[in-house]
Parts: C-alpha cells; structure tokens; sequence
C-alpha cells in the first residue's frame, strides 16, 4: 500500500470520527414536560408564548433581563429567563425555539428563534383588511 | 370575465418566454448530443448549427424573461404577484434589482442568466469540446428553465412561474372583500385593482446595496461550477480522460474568484447589515455555498497536480463532479424549506420540493455512476509520490481541504438526517464551536502546506534547494510572530487551554503563509507578475485566515454591561452584551465612552436613525455613529435593526440597536391627568393599562422628618404595557407637618410618570398620570470593536485577483498551445 493510501485512510476515518463526535454532542429537540425531565441538559424546547402572563423586560433597569412565560402544545408552562435584549417580535411570535437549560423551576435561555405566523397568511389577512366593506363571512 | 386596470400582455409575453426557454434547452441538449455522438462530421456539425441557434433562442428567451419581469416590478404592475410580493411604489430604484432577485424564481432565473452567459462564451471558445460540454451545459438550463415553468402535471407543481396574477395567486383565496358581494364563492371583483395600491416592498433587511451585488456573484460562482463538471462528463463521455483538463481549468479558476468573492460578499453584507455582530455564523445557507468553493478549489489543485505530474486525475474528476453536485445540494438545501428550524435565511417553502429533489439526484447519480463505471479507464500513475515533491503535500492539502468540506456539510445536514431517519437531533450547545473547534485545525495545515510547498518542486526536490529557500521566509515569520506575541497576542481563554493553542499556532502558520507565498514571488519566480498568481492568491488567503483569527479571538464587547445589572455574574456566565444608554449621559465603558445624542427619522420610511457618540478614552477616537432602525415597518412589527461601523486601518468598532422605549407610549400629553381610583380598579393610559392595588398606610414615620401625626400612604400600581411587560411601581404620598407632597415614580420605559395625589375618607384616592416622550429617551445597543478585520477583506480581494492572474496565464498558455498545433 502506498503512504499516500494509508494517509488517505486515516484522513476519511478521522472525518467519520468527527462527525460522530458531532452527533453525540448534539442537542435534542423537546417539549416542557421532556425538557424538565432532563434539568441541567442543553435542550431546543419547542413552545409558544403564553400570552396571557406578563412578559418582564425593563431595558432601564437591565437591559440582559428578559422573563417570560412559555406553554407548549402538552399544556404544560414554564418561566423562561432570557440573558439578553427582548426579540423585538416576541409578542408577534407564534412558535418560539428555546434553546437553554430547565433548572430548579426556571428555564435559563441562551438563545430565543421567534417564528412569526408565515408571511403569506399575514398578507391574506392585510389584503382582505384594506377593504372598507370587508366583513367577515358566516 | 374583464377585470379594470390590468396589463395582462407582459405577462402573456413571459409565459410565452417561459415555454420557448423549456423548449429551446431541451432542443439544444438534444441537438448537442447527437452532434457530440455524431461520427460523421457533417453530421455533427449540421447538429451542431441546430444546437446553437436553439441555445441562442434560449438565452434571447431568458434575457427577454428578465427584462419583462423586470418592467413589471420597475412599472409597479401589482396585478403581479411578484411585483406585489416583492416590492413597493416606495422602493428605491437602485433596489428594484434586490427586490427581482428577493424571490425564488428571480434567483433561479439570474442563475439561467448567467448559465446564458458563460454557455455563449463556450460557443465562441469551446472548439472540439462544445458539442459535449454544451450538451451538459444545455440541459442544465432546462432543468432551470422548468423552475419557472409554473404548470400543473399530473396533480405535480413543476416550477413557480413569476408572472402569475395576484388574483391567480390564492392570495385573495380568504379576502371576502376582493370577491363580488364579499361572497368567497363568488369570483373575483372586476374592479379589484382599486385596492390593490402598493405592494408589500421588499422586506427591509434587504434593503441594501449589498443585497444588489452580492446575489449576481454568487450566482455567477454557483453558475459556474457547472462548466469544470461538463468538462469532466465530457472526458468520460468522448474518452478523452485527459484533454479536458487543460481547458477546463481557466473556468474552474475563474469558479473559485467568483464564488469565493460571491460567498464573502455575503459575510460583508451580513457585517454591514445584519446583527449577528459578526460576518460568518455557520449558518446552513453560508455553509451550503461555502462547501462547493472548497471542493472546487481542491479540483483546482489536483488538476495542477495533473498537468505536471499525471497524478490525481481520478480525484479531479471526483472533485469537480462534487463540488456541482453539492451546487445543487446547497439549492435543495436553501429552498426546500427543510432547514426551517436551523436557519435564519433560507427560503421558504414554495412546494416543489420533489422537483428540487430531482434536480439534485437526477444529475448526481447519474455522473457518479457513469463516473464509477469509468473509473478503471481514467490513467493513473502506479509510481509512488515522492514525499520531497510538492505534488505530494499539495494532495494532502487538497485531500484535508476537501474532507474539511465533508465534514461542514455533515454537520449542515442534520435536518436532512433528521428528516431521511425520523430522528430529531438538535444542533449542538455551541453550535458555531462544533465548526471552529475543528476548522481550526483545518486552518493550520492548509496554511503550512501552502508556505511549504511552494518551495518544493514537482517530482523531486533536493534537500539544499528546499532549505536554502525556505531560510529568509522562515526567518521572517519568526520575528513578525514575536512581534505580534510583543504587542498583540491572543487571550481567548473561553473555550480552554487547547483551542487557545491551536489559535496561536493557526495565527503562526498564516503569518508563515503571507510571508512564504510572498517570499516566492521573489525567491522562486524572480518577481514575475505572471506567474505568481498562484502565490499572491496564497497571500490572500493567508491574510484571510489571519483576519478570521485574530478579529473574532480579539473580538471586544465594548457594551459589556457588568457594571450596571444588580446581581452580579456567576463565574463563567455570559457577559450581558447590551447596555442601555440614556440620553445625553455617557456610559463609560472601560476603553470607550458612549454616549446617546439623540435621533432622527428618514423622510419618507419608517427608519430611524440612532446618533452614538463613541469616544475612546485615550482620546484618539472621537466620532459618530448612526446606527438605524426600521420600526414597525410596513406591517413588520417591531424593530429591523442595520449596524453601523467606524473603519480605522486596524480595527472597526461597530454597534447596533437592540431594543427601543415602544414608541406608542412616546407621545407626549405632558401633564398630570388625574383620575379617582379605588383598591382594584384600573386605568388606562396610552401604552396600556394600571391596576391600582390596596391602599397602605403607615404611621409609623420619623417624626423628625414628618412632624407629629405624619404619615405616609403608599399604593402598588402594576403598569401592564401593551407589549406585555409589567412594572410595579409604588407612589407614595407623604403627609408630613400638616402638608401634602406627592412623590412622583417615574416609568422611563413606558414614559410614565405616576403619583398618588389625595385620599379621601371614604378610601378611594385620585392618582396622577402623566405620559410624556421627554421623561427619558434611551435605546438599547451592543457595541463591539473588531481588530484587523480588514485583513480579511483584504485577503479576499487578493486572493481573487491571485486566482484570475493565474486565469488569464492558463487562458494564454491555452492559445499558445492551440496556436502551434
């Protein structure tokens, strides 16, 4: 065997190596009830915003203080901290993807993804609103 | 049924372009191939005649498509769809083009264009190699061309056609006020156009100028990768396994300068103009498009190594057929919508993803086959490299470089893997680290191989010459690198003692690469312009890896905001990247001072300007930044935020808003309205409402301050903002030496301004309100200092003028070639 094919080999090992490594250190995606069945495990918890609880955000006072509540489709709901500036779409949101730590209560967010309702369903919702005698249909 | 106000023969023009595109591709592919097949050279060549003029009618077709489209979206015809979609009456012109391309079916159309473009070069250039690369080439362009077919076959959408109606779209689909007697069943109003006054302008974060050029490259770079690929199935398909190479490699270089610009145009977009404070984030769609740059130019290699030394063919072939296969990958990837949850720009679903799929594996499959099934027939040297020869280590190179590539796109796909195994695996904790934690490493061999190797000679190379060579360059490199250790270093503590070295050696290997492939131009091919292309392109890129090093290790926080959060940080916790400044008052931050002047508004948009005076405290930096905003923009509710930077020759500092006071509470009534309250009741105000709590007294006051039976009342007021935040706030109402004093709680945030002003005796009580916009304006930023990030700006311009210098030799060394023969 040519050093060129022993060198080839280690090198494709080395690369399936990685990238198991990388599937192992992966995240999962869950729901609150998962989510804190594991505390202290980097999770993508999948929820909404519960719209009917206050959103804490006082950039005076803190700026890196967000505090929110979020529900997910089992019903369950969870306080949610977030270290940073309020996504200005939060409250527009209609899926949120918590990426953090659910620990003693609280779910610790380092990153929030707003998904907004699709662009397209919003700009049904406008083109039907612009009419003056648009009413809706029984 | 005839509606009022439309201008339908566009459209009709277009589709009718469309049709005569589809059919012309496949014409030209047909015709090619039998022109290629032909044995009989009059044969060929009448097919050959056909293919052209049916080529022609399709690039005719496609710039007709373009500039119909185009004058649809520039004559704000939103009878359109896509006009209405992607633009506005508003819209600036210099942005129309962003807007052609904001879509889908705009951007498969500029890649047709710029597949029209090279496919006419290779008409006037190809020679004996048209007729099977342009068979290729061809049918490619109908696939394209299909994208943008929008017909129905068998229940199957095959394209999104751009010149649909709005009232074909769906849009109106639930818009009872578009149908005749606000009756859904009912068809369409024929005086429908009266409402439909202005589109819905691109969306905002694109709205800018690198919006307009970077797309063109990218596409130009995505277009041409599939010129080296129709060369290498060209060679498999004549069995001519070896002559393509030496035409294919000016495209495959001229592939490398355009996507490579094309790809860090994009990260100078994403710099300028977005706020992931930064210019490179790992994100699928950069990947996508990063990974065929990568295996391109390790085919570029391997094809050198070829031309000199008849090594490397088979890879050649393999990298050439990948780096478009994965073309085609970074297409399905992007528009597919798959990567829905683990990107923040890709395209949207537009429901042809079976088309897409096709796409992809019907041209990936195929070519590996035929490629595999030829493999045996494609020469290759038996003899062993020598491990003194540059072909040698340029192999390693160019073999890490491509596994490099394999190794993003692995990780890039796991919403694929997720989606082909029913799994549900997240991206990692650290997603941007699971890349650099092992890129870095890709970073240092590349670099050393590429200062080592240009001192070696193909085939052999003797130990004196490689040695003598290498002294000055190393030399060099020592001393800049002590340098750097004097006055800069590196402390990138974050992510341990480890990566922390493989940075310092990464920023010693590219030192070592600038300096080498500098060196060369002197030492090996004594000054020669034209020859170095190689080299200086080497210069680039090392300059590239040295500004990626040294700007996001050194990256500052200069609105590290430790100082002003009450609870003090945990020991390895995030720094809290936002400050908050009031206006008029300087935050000192450590190195700089900031300062919050106040702000202005655009005349005709919704966006706000952000005046930050940014002062360093040792005086030498003193100026302005304007950081914007677009705020509540259009429908798009909430803020849209554009960075701003200062340039020096050494470092940038940049900073963007984050957050703003909700600007519906900032109108200004400026007096105290007062309003009489009990426990439990409410009130509302602009920007919400007030729920007033139980009312407290306390008797036991000082007396030294509040007289003999003084007293203070006290009343917990919850301000529930429309945005849904809450503040408690206490008033409080002091009743000292037989008078009254109210003591006022201010709410900056929601620009209020509360006091409890009497209590009766039968426990209700009158409450002061007052809203003003001047009780405090503030904004919320982030503000970073990047160090030498020109560098890699820099880098990327050289390196593409390195890459096109060593085009245009290859171009010349070609005629001369053809001229003797």
């Amino acid at each position: 065997m040519k050093k060129i094919h022993i060198i080839l080999l280690v090198l494709i090992a080395g690369s399936i190596g990685i990238l198991l490594t990388f599937l192992k250190t992966a995240s999962t995606y869950d729901t609150i009830e998962t989510a804190m069945a594991k505390p202290g495990k980097f999770v993508h918890l999948m929820a909404k915003l519960d719209k009917t609880q206050p959103i804490e955000y006082d950039a005076v006072n803190n700026p890196n203080y967000l505090s929110f509540t979020a529900t997910d489709s089992t019903g369950k709901s969870v306080k949610v901290i977030y270290h940073n500036a309020k996504p200005d779409n939060l409250e527009l949101s209609d899926k949120l993807v918590l990426k953090g730590k659910y620990l003693d209560g609280l779910f610790d967010c380092k990153d929030i993804q707003t998904k907004c309702p699709s662009k397209y369903k919003e700009e049904q919702a406008r083109t039907g609103g612009t009419h003056p005698g648009n009413i809706p249909v029984k | 049924m005839d509606y009022i106000g439309e201008h339908l023969l566009p459209g009709k023009l277009g589709h009718f372009f469309i049709i005569l595109s589809i059919v012309a591709s496949l014409l030209a592919t047909v015709a090619y191939f039998f022109s290629a097949q032909s044995k009989n050279p009059t044969d060929s060549q009448a097919w050959r005649k056909l293919a052209r003029l049916a080529f022609l009618t399709e690039v005719f077709s496609v710039f007709a498509i373009f500039s119909i489209l185009f004058y649809i979206i520039h004559n704000h015809l939103f009878e359109y769809h896509y006009a209405w979609k992607h633009s506005s009456r508003s819209l600036e012109f210099k942005y129309l083009l962003a807007c052609f391309w904001e879509g889908q079916e705009g951007s498969f159309l500029l890649w047709t264009l710029c597949h029209s473009i090279l496919g006419s070069i290779l008409i006037k250039r190809g020679g004996q190699w048209e007729s099977p690369v342009m068979t290729v080439l061809s049918f490619t362009q109908f696939a394209l061309a299909t994208m943008v077919a929008g017909i129905y076959i068998f229940g199957w959408k095959m394209g999104s056609n751009p010149f649909i109606l709005l009232r074909d779209s769906g849009v109106f689909d639930n818009a009872p006020g578009m149908h005749i007697n606000f009756d859904l069943a009912q068809p369409i109003r024929p005086d429908y156009m009266q409402s439909i006054k202005d589109g819905n302008d691109l969306n905002p974060l694109l709205q800018n100028y690198w919006m307009v050029i970077h797309p063109p490259f990218l596409f130009m770079g995505f277009a041409s990768t599939t010129i080296p690929f129709a060369f290498a199935m060209a060679g498999l398909w004549k069995k001519q396994y070896s002559e393509w190479t030496r035409p294919a490699l000016p495209w495959a270089l001229f592939s490398a300068a355009v996507l490579g610009v094309g790809i860090m145009m994009g990260g100078m977009w994403a710099y300028e103009s977005l706020t992931f404070g930064g210019y490179w984030a790992w994100d699928p769609v950069e990947n996508a498009s990063l990974v065929p740059w990568m295996i391109g130019v390790s085919g570029i290699h391997t094809l050198l190594i070829y031309r000199h030394t008849g090594h490397s063919l088979r890879s050649t072939y393999l990298f050439f057929i990948l780096s478009f296969a994965f073309v085609l990958y970074s297409t399905f990837l992007t528009r597919s919508g798959i990567l829905g949850e683990s990107s923040v720009h890709a395209f949207t679903d537009l429901g042809m993803n079976w088309q897409l799929t096709v796409f992809l594996l019907g041209f990936v499959i195929p070519a590996l086959v035929f490629f595999l099934s030829r493999l045996k027939e494609i020469p290759a040297v038996q003899q062993e490299e020598n491990m003194a020869s540059r072909e040698f280590w340029m192999f390693i190179g160019s073999l890490v470089f491509f596994l490099s590539a394999i190794v993003i796109i692995g990780k890039t796909s796991l919403p694929v893997f997720n989606k082909l195994f029913h799994t549900s695996i997240a991206p990692p904790e650290d997603g941007e680290f699971a890349y650099n934690s092992i890129q870095i490493y890709v970073a240092i061999i590349i670099a050393a191989l590429t200062a080592l190797s240009q001192y070696l000679k193909y085939k052999d190379s003797s130990r004196e010459y490689f040695w003598k060579k290498m002294t000055i360059p190393a030399v060099i490199t020592l001393v800049l690198f002590a340098l750097f250790l004097a006055f800069g270093a590196i402390h990138y503590t974050k992510k341990g003692p480890v990566f922390l070295g493989a940075i310092w050696l990464a920023v010693f290997c590219s030192i070592y690469s600038i300096v080498a492939n500098a060196a060369y131009i002197w030492l090996g091919v004594k000054g020669s312009l034209k020859l170095s292309g190689g080299s200086i392109a080497h210069v680039g890129f090392g300059m590239v890896l040295l500004g990626i090093l040294i700007s996001s290790s050194n990256k500052e926080i200069l609105s590290n905001n430790i100082g002003g959060i009450p609870a003090p940080l945990a020991a390895g916790e995030d720094p809290r990247e936002n400050l908050t400044l009031v206006k008029d008052m300087t935050a000192n931050m450590g190195r700089y001072s900031l300062t919050y002047l106040g702000d202005s508004a655009h005349p005709k948009k919704q966006l706000w300007f952000y005046k930050i005076r940014v002062k360093s405290n040792d005086g030498k930096e003193d100026f302005v930044l304007t950081p914007n905003a677009f705020v509540n923009y259009k429908g798009n509710m909430g803020l849209m935020a554009n960075p701003d930077a200062k340039h020096y020759w050494d470092h940038d500092v940049f900073t963007y808003i984050t957050s703003i006071p909700n600007p519906q509470t900032a109108k200004d009534t400026s007096t105290f309205k007062a309003y009489n309250r009990r426990a439990g009741d409410s009130l509302f105000y602009s920007g919400g409402y007030i729920l007033v709590q139980e009312l407290k007294k306390n008797d036991s006051v000082p007396e030294e301050l509040f007289g003999k039976d003084g007293n203070l009342y006290e009343v917990p007021l919850q301000v529930h903002s429309k945005t849904g935040s809450v503040y408690t706030v206490k008033s409080k109402l002091a009743h000292a030496r037989g008078a009254w004093f109210s003591l006022p709680d201010t709410l900056p945030s929601e620009s209020l301004v509360l006091q409890l002003q009497q209590v009766n005796d039968d426990k209700s009580f009158e409450l002061g309100v007052k809203e003003s916009g001047a009780v405090m304006k503030y904004v919320t930023l982030k503000a970073y200092r990047f160090p030498f990030i020109r560098l890699l700006w820099y880098g990327v311009w050289i390196t593409a003028i390195g890459i096109l210098i060593s085009m245009v030799r290859r171009i010349q060394l070609n005629r001369k070639i053809t001229r003797s023969a």
